[in-house]
């Protein structure tokens, strides 16, 4: 509970968004707030000890997309921030053989060539093509998009800037933006790759949290999206933030602190209090009311516009397009915790490229096949996974010599035909294991501990709605100009006072903090106007 | 002929890159693992063994050797007791530095001094009619230095005692079976201790510390990324951040203490009579203030660096590789007003940080500078602020 119950600002939801929003809020000098409804911050960004000494990112397990001003702005160097770098990306092959990326050009160039000679320099070409695209679009991720629906003379003038700036880029470039916005990955990657392990692990990057495959139109987008992601000045990479994401929203959350927000766990919001069109104040589940001018909420948009207010309030438009916006969460984890670092036999007694991501996506044709299991309602009987023994990057993560190891799933479908995920909680953790097993064997013998956490699970603990990690698929037509409506995509809603935070809004999901800052600074500027 | 130091058998199949630099006539790890960032960060976040074996070390023994010491070295040394050790520096009579060094007291006729470069006829044409026996004893041990967050639990599970060692302290342990000597030092910012072992003993003792740091995350970390921890902590380098006056060719390559940020080393002197070579000049300086730069620490802008970099159609280069050749600072005005001797992306600290030297007047922390680097082959000035090293400073340095 709250000292006090009047602020000049309340943030609904203390994950990673509702954090920077309440940071960057505070720092304006607002008195603010932010409610939590579980007995810890971060929402899918949590790290829990659920035996003793292991530690399990649960959700979310590493960081890119973490906009790099936010580092700044906040001082989160000064609480502790610290993304350990991964040095090596692992891809085994169901042959035998695998693919194992790591920090030194010349290496990876030898590597790529192991399977592919003419992949090699194509993947220089790649990578260039794919900065450039990412250096093209870096500046719409890291501001609000203009209204293209609205009649604000500063719109028009920011489109006028849109359109200038994409006219200014080569038509090589401006080419790539639109085949990856609207494409897939699969079309895009073929242009340059022949090896089916090369584009097999490259793919990978284009399906995570989405209902698509890597022949799926859209998948493109997903695959930009993950790439426009930078750590220390590079595009696409990832870091593994001490402690897992859990040890980063602390961070975010003494960040905040000290900036002067309050921040109250264990308590549940029921509903933003309106009157006469305006928000304030927010209704806890216990009765409790607390008054605010602004209300933010950092939940999905589903949650955002149809559980904490009437949507009576709204516009028929809106709800028709909330009703619209898809979720249709189709990934798991599957945690687990090791008595050892499990072998791959084709490297003996080597362990060190499990210091990355371990990328259980042999081919474009595995990933697609998997997605096939999910397009008819099943999660894939050859699952893809994106496997990190984190505790080879952070010690402190498990005990000496043992070990957890996040895996991130694909497909499991929200929906499944004809059973729930009650019901097929550890059948799916068993097809995981199983998996693992093929690729290592005597994985099996390693386990110590397994979490299964299924796309409900992740609903019912999180909230996010039908499980989908990103608070919404990343669809072309849920993006930038419409996320997470047509004329709602500048983190304001139709009651005034009320605002939005959450990954439903631009620039989207990932641990990237961009939705937090970015509507943060429409509510300062907002509240600036008002006076 | 390269020389291997007493680790080398152990550490060479280690090395998987087979970089090696000569440090002093020894083959030394550039890096063992391809990316010499993961190295960085096991120091950061486990522990890092670092084979500083090459370092000169001289036994200093003898009657008068306290007596000896607190003559030539500018810190006095009276207030070093027993079982502790010393950051220190030694000056021509001008007042300009010759060397630092680390002095470990044993008793007041015992004393051992490392150091970067050979000085061993310096000392021993000082000492007169003093008795005091100076001895190269460098290539009789081994010197490993285990640097990070961890370094303290895993020596203690060896030797219980190395625990109740404070911050620039040392004494007498066991490793396994074999009988070493511990302090609490290094050149990483970093809770971290330093083990001498005799050359006979180091295998047996390395073997006996690896086991003890296996499943820990601890790595062998080279070179390279113990020069990106040193900038962090803001410990100078001989060749790098200062010149010897010993072979000076004009003033603008030596030093004076007090240049590079250690007056806190000569308080003592109004009240002190203390003689030391040096003394002269250094009180000299500190009266007339004819200090002529001050060492500092310097955070780039992050949103100007982004910005120039941006504007040139770049990507920003975030390179924790140290730079280490000088960089003109500049006030708004375009008057020269300082220089770096070394700069890094700091990954710990999220900016492109220096230790640099200002005039004086600019020392104050929060003293806006303005960095040149050079984009698309023009110079271009970063906005940068003056900050009071060390830059990455951990309550566990000194805890």
């Amino acid at each position: 509970m709250p000292a006090k119950n009047s602020f000049d600002a309340i943030v609904i939801g203390g994950g990673h968004n509702g954090l920077v929003n309440g940071a960057y809020l505070a720092k304006s000098g607002l008195r603010t707030l932010i409610i939590e409804r579980r007995h810890i911050v971060g929402g899918a960004a949590i790290t829990e000890e659920l035996i003793p000494g292991f530690h399990f990112t649960t959700f979310s397990y590493a960081l890119s997309l973490l906009r790099p001003d936010i580092i700044h702005e906040l001082e989160l160097t000064k609480h502790g921030f610290m993304p350990i770098q991964m040095p090596s990306a692992f891809a085994p092959m169901e042959n035998g053989d695998y693919l194992l990326m790591g920090t030194d050009r010349n290496e990876n160039l030898k590597e790529i060539a192991r399977h592919s000679k003419h992949d090699a320099d194509a993947m220089d070409q790649y990578e260039y093509d794919m900065a450039q695209v990412c250096q093209a679009l870096k500046p719409l991720v890291d501001s609000a998009p203009p209204n293209l629906f609205g009649d604000d003379p500063a719109d028009a003038m920011q489109l006028a800037d849109l359109a200038k700036r994409m006219k200014s880029l080569p038509s090589r470039v401006l080419q790539n933006c639109i085949r990856l916005l609207t494409g897939s990955s699969a079309d895009f990657l073929d242009d340059y790759f022949d090896s089916d392990i090369i584009k097999g692990w490259l793919s990978s990057s284009s399906i995570i949290g989405s209902k698509v495959g890597p022949r799926s139109q859209g998948s493109g987008l997903v695959l930009l999206f993950h790439n426009l992601g930078e750590h220390d000045g590079h595009f696409g990479s990832w870091a593994f933030h001490k402690g897992g994401n859990g040890g980063f929203t602390q961070v975010l959350a003494r960040a905040a602190q000290a900036f002067g927000a309050e921040i109250v766990v264990d308590t549940p919001v029921s509903h933003v209090i309106t009157d006469n069109g305006r928000a304030t104040g927010v209704a806890l589940e216990d009765g409790t009311e607390l008054k605010a001018k602004v209300v933010v909420s950092s939940l999905d948009p589903r949650r955002t516009f149809t559980q904490l207010v009437d949507p009576a309030d709204l516009p028929i438009e809106l709800n028709e397009s909330i009703r619209r916006f898809r979720f249709q969460g189709t990934s798991a984890k599957v945690n687990f915790a090791l008595d050892g670092v499990p072998r791959y036999p084709a490297l003996g007694d080597r362990t060190d490229q499990f210091r990355g991501f371990t990328n259980i996506g042999p081919s474009m044709d595995y990933l697609e096949r998997a997605y096939d299991d999910a397009k008819y309602g099943w999660y894939s009987k050859r699952p893809y996974i994106d496997g990190c023994l984190q505790s080879l990057v952070d010690p402190d993560m498990a005990p000496p010599g043992k070990h957890v190891m996040s895996c991130f799933i694909q497909y499991a479908p929200y929906e499944l035909k004809d059973s729930d995920w009650d019901t097929e909680r550890q059948a799916f953790g068993d097809t995981v294991q199983a998996t693992l097993e093929s690729f290592f064997p005597g994985f099996g013998d390693l386990v110590l501990h397994r979490e299964v956490v299924t796309p409900l699970d992740i609903e019912r603990v999180v909230g996010l709605s039908e499980g989908n990690i990103f608070a919404g698929e990343f669809l072309a037509p849920q993006m930038y100009f419409f996320r997470p409506a047509p004329g709602w995509n500048q983190y304001r809603t139709p009651i005034d006072g009320y605002y939005q935070c959450g990954s439903g809004t631009h620039p989207g999901g990932c641990v990237s903090g961009g939705p937090g800052k970015l509507a943060s600074q429409q509510i300062i500027g907002d509240l600036a106007r008002k006076g | 002929m390269v020389l291997t130091t007493p680790f080398h058998e152990r550490l060479a199949p280690l090395n998987q890159t087979q970089l090696w630099s000569h440090w002093s006539g020894y083959l030394s790890a550039v890096k063992y693992q391809m990316s010499d960032k993961f190295e960085y960060f096991a120091v950061r976040n486990s522990a890092g063994l670092i084979d500083t074996s090459p370092l000169y070390k001289y036994r200093i023994g003898g009657r008068d050797a306290a007596k000896f010491l607190g003559g030539v070295l500018a810190r006095d040394i009276a207030a070093c007791r027993d079982g502790q050790a010393q950051y220190t520096l030694w000056c021509d009579e001008r007042g300009y530095v010759v060397e630092d060094g680390v002095v470990i007291k044993f008793a007041a006729d015992d004393f051992i001094l490392t150091s970067a470069e050979p000085n061993l006829a310096y000392f021993r044409n000082l000492i007169g009619y003093d008795q005091v026996e100076i001895t190269d004893i460098s290539a009789d041990y081994g010197s490993l230095a285990v640097q990070g967050p961890r370094s303290r639990e895993i020596l203690a599970s060896l030797d219980p005692q190395i625990a109740t060692l404070g911050f620039f302290h040392h004494g007498p342990a066991k490793i396994g079976n074999v009988p070493v000597h511990v302090s609490r030092t290094g050149y990483t910012g970093d809770l971290g201790y330093e083990i001498w072992v005799g050359s006979e003993g180091a295998i047996e003792m390395w073997d006996t510390l690896n086991e003890e740091c296996a499943g820990r995350g601890v790595l062998p970390v080279g070179q390279s990324a113990l020069l990106m921890t040193r900038i962090e902590a803001g410990l100078i380098l001989i060749g790098v951040d200062f010149h010897s006056s010993r072979f000076a060719f004009n003033d603008h390559e030596s030093s004076t203490p007090l240049e590079l940020g250690f007056a806190w080393m000569f308080r003592d002197l109004a009240t002190s009579t203390r003689r030391f070579i040096g003394r002269a000049a250094i009180e000299r300086e500190v009266a007339d203030k004819t200090s002529r730069w001050k060492m500092v620490g310097v955070m780039v802008d992050w949103r100007d660096w982004d910005r120039h970099f941006g504007e040139a159609g770049l990507i920003p280069p975030k390179d924790e590789t140290p730079v280490v050749y000088e960089m003109m600072l500049y006030d708004d005005e375009g008057n020269r007003v300082g220089y770096t001797t070394s700069f890094m992306y700091s990954p710990m600290l999220q900016r492109h940080i220096a230790m640099a030297r200002v005039q004086p007047d600019l020392a104050k922390p929060g003293s806006h500078v303005n960095l040149e680097i050079t984009i698309n082959h023009r110079y271009h000035t970063v906005a940068a602020v003056v900050a009071r090293p060390p830059l990455f400073n951990p309550p566990r340095k000194t805890a």
